[in-house]
């Protein structure tokens, strides 16, 4: 048995961590590619949402270099990714891809369904062991996240442009070379540290902006050309709520060990929004608003096309930007989506808050350069 | 003065206008439905909804809009789930947001949540709420819903013995099966959301255009619950949307029936249901038999020629089939 899941952003290292903990055998697709979005397009239905289409990508290239079993989370709805786990074996069945799929999540029947998935996955494991591989994964998961975080603080502020991105790209390539969860955070620990050494214009006051939307779009640098690293080089510090080990430690710890979630972003979402609906609309709108009151000085929203929830939180949001007169940008993505024009509409956003800071330093009687 | 309470034509009215009539009528409501769907509701539903949502709930915007500014109520519940442990579409949850967020001045919104996830008894509990806007006795609303429901199951009755809302919902119209001369009626199984079938300036008229064909129209409300969930028992992952289930279980069926000639599958542009489920069906179809398949898809700007291309097209193509291909030996 040779296990492979799919890409979603640095989630490959957390997965990796418990892959190699556990002792399996498996394959890490290819990054995030043209070729990976071209593959899921040409063989996913038209109108499913992009990450349908990556993940089928994810799994041909992984397929090509010998995996035959998939892990991949799943949900009852009513976002459309509770489904996408019988997409995949439906258009692999046909495709003549002979893989199978284990879905972690809790099934209809119940708990012994549950124990069958995971003995499958990795055989019978002693429950101590588990306990400990889940403590040391999501160890790593928050790291990785807490890593990310640094990048977003250096990158508007080093002194000479680019190190940030170095370190960072220096060290995707160690992580893959680094073996289970102790070695990956000791590359993460040393990673922390070459950040941490660069040299920074403390005196700088960034732009800030939010990223909120679609976690599988906000989350995966490849499909939102790298928006993170891109407002950063422009001097603009960026913050996104949703990550992935928020995920693990909200969606799956809390709610396993019936601890209360943390539901500050209900609370905010409340005048706008008063029901989960699905998806992450509640998070976008929530998180909107607890940006707009932390006093960001803009809100980029990411989604793919036909996202359901999200769509929600689109006719939603301008009344956030009204009342709290924040702006916000909603950036549409799918496998059409141009590079050009979409760095156009990020700038032209990034200018605008740009100017909207000077405004009150010119005084009153401002008006645009030039007139 | 009895209240004026607005029902916007689209989406779930299709489903329940019965049920909310009764209801409404029963508590000394005016119910005030807006006009049939038009160009003019079309075109204000797109100009004020976000370009990214789908073709029906665009047009829910522009029903919205006709009928703001002549009620003291909207009603616009919040569905989150119409069935036990299923969902609808997300946006169905959102759409009282949606819609208070997108216009200005509008009347009340009624906005209770329908939320029969749990239990089929919050039915109830929803109907006290919204009730309680016109009368204070609890009585009156219970009696009121009870009544309500009855006429909705005759309302159900209906469509399963093959009549379409339009023919029992005001706009009274003769339909009769037009047989043509020297041709068998085909038997065509049409999946959709009930919102996309029953409109019939959305779909352009699609199942008048098929009984004027000499077909017979077979719907999912058609089809016995029970064969539905029993075909859906089947599937390895329970299906969570109810829409999801009744279509996967229907074309399931179909595929044990042998008098079935066809399938069309209606779907809205950019509706994230339709996109797995007819794929889906579509897949189970082509796989285990050769009943012809087509997907229709419409959107705000589906020109009628191609559509009665397309429709044309399949039907002679259905026809073709019977009146040549089945003289030849499947060994040559």
């Amino acid at each position: 048995m040779k296990i492979t899941f799919p890409h979603m952003g640095n989630t490959y290292i957390t997965a990796k961590a418990m892959l190699d903990d556990l002792g399996l055998d498996y394959v890490i697709p290819p990054s995030n590619s043209r070729m990976t979005l071209e593959l899921g397009t040409k063989y996913a239905p038209e109108l499913a949402c992009l990450p349908l289409k990556i993940n089928i990508g994810n799994y041909l290239q992984a397929y090509e270099q010998g995996a035959d079993t998939i892990i991949i989370t799943g949900g009852c709805g009513p976002c459309r990714f509770g489904y996408y786990c019988e997409m995949h074996r439906e258009i692999l069945k046909d495709l003549g891809c002979d893989m199978e799929i284990i879905t972690l999540e809790w099934p209809d029947k119940g708990l012994p369904e549950f124990l069958r998935r995971i003995k499958k996955l990795a055989g019978s494991i002693n429950p101590l062991k588990l306990a400990k591989v889940i403590k040391n994964v999501t160890q790593v998961a928050l790291q990785v996240d807490e890593l990310e975080r640094l990048t977003f603080r250096t990158r508007p502020r080093e002194m000479e442009k680019g190190s940030t991105d170095k370190i960072y790209k220096a060290f995707h390539k160690k992580v893959l070379e680094a073996s289970g969860s102790r070695e990956i955070k000791q590359v993460i620990r040393e990673t922390a540290k070459q950040l941490s050494s660069i040299a920074l214009d403390e005196e700088k006051k960034p732009l800030k902006v939010g990223i909120v939307g679609e976690i599988y779009t906000t989350i995966d640098s490849h499909t939102n050309f790298e928006i993170e690293a891109l407002l950063g080089n422009m001097g603009i510090e960026v913050h996104r709520a949703v990550t992935v080990s928020g995920w693990i430690v909200e969606h799956m710890l809390k709610k396993a060990l019936n601890i209360p979630r943390d539901m500050r972003y209900a609370e905010a979402a409340k005048p706008y929004l008063g029901k989960m609906i699905g998806g992450h609309a509640q998070e976008t709108i929530g998180n909107t608003v607890l940006y707009a009151r932390q006093g960001f000085d803009g809100v980029i929203q990411i989604y793919p096309l036909t996202c359901m929830p999200e769509i929600v939180a689109e006719s939603i949001l301008p009344a956030i930007e009204r009342d709290y007169g924040i702006p916000i940008l909603t950036l549409i993505i799918d496998e059409m989506t141009g590079e050009a024009g979409y760095l156009t509409r990020v700038e032209a956003f990034a200018d605008l808050l740009k100017r909207r800071r000077e405004r009150p330093s010119i005084g009153k009687d401002w008006a645009l350069s030039g007139s | 003065m009895s209240k004026k309470v607005g029902i916007p034509r689209a989406l779930f009215y299709y489903q329940y206008i019965p049920l909310w009539r009764t209801f409404f009528e029963e508590l000394g409501a005016e119910i005030v439905v807006s006009d049939y769907t038009s160009k003019r509701i079309l075109d204000d539903g797109v100009k004020s909804c976000v370009d990214e949502a789908c073709l029906p709930i665009k047009l829910f915007h522009g029903h919205v809009l006709n009928l703001k500014d002549r009620v003291d109520y909207l009603f616009i519940p919040r569905f989150t789930s119409v069935s036990k442990n299923e969902y609808i579409c997300p946006k169905f949850g959102g759409l009282p947001d949606m819609v208070r967020h997108t216009f200005k001045g509008l009347p009340e919104i009624i906005d209770t949540e329908i939320n029969l996830r749990k239990s089929a008894k919050n039915a109830l509990e929803a109907a006290l709420d919204i009730g309680s806007r016109f009368t204070g006795s609890r009585m009156a609303i219970k009696r009121a819903f009870h009544k309500a429901q009855k006429d909705y199951l005759r309302f159900r009755q209906m469509l399963k013995e093959g009549k379409l809302p339009e023919d029992f919902c005001g706009r009274e119209k003769q339909r009769p099966l037009v047989r043509q001369a020297g041709n068998r009626m085909l038997n065509i199984a049409v999946i959709g959301h009930v919102y996309n079938l029953y409109d019939s300036y959305i779909n352009m008229e699609l199942l008048d255009k098929l009984r004027n064909n000499g077909v017979n129209i077979i719907t999912i409300d058609m089809i016995d619950e029970e064969i539905i969930n029993e075909k859906c028992g089947t599937l390895p992952k329970r299906m969570f949307w109810n829409f999801g289930r009744k279509a996967i279980g229907s074309v399931m069926h179909i595929l044990d029936r042998d008098d079935i000639d066809g399938v069309i599958y209606l779907m809205s542009f950019g509706c994230g249901i339709d996109s797995f489920i007819c794929d889906l069906a579509e897949r189970k179809v082509r796989r285990e038999s050769n009943i012809p398949f087509i997907v229709l898809t419409i959107d705000e700007h589906s020109g009628e020629a191609g559509m009665n291309t397309r429709i044309e097209a399949f039907l002679d193509m259905i026809r073709w089939r019977h009146k040549d291909e089945n003289n030849i030996s499947a060994y040559g």
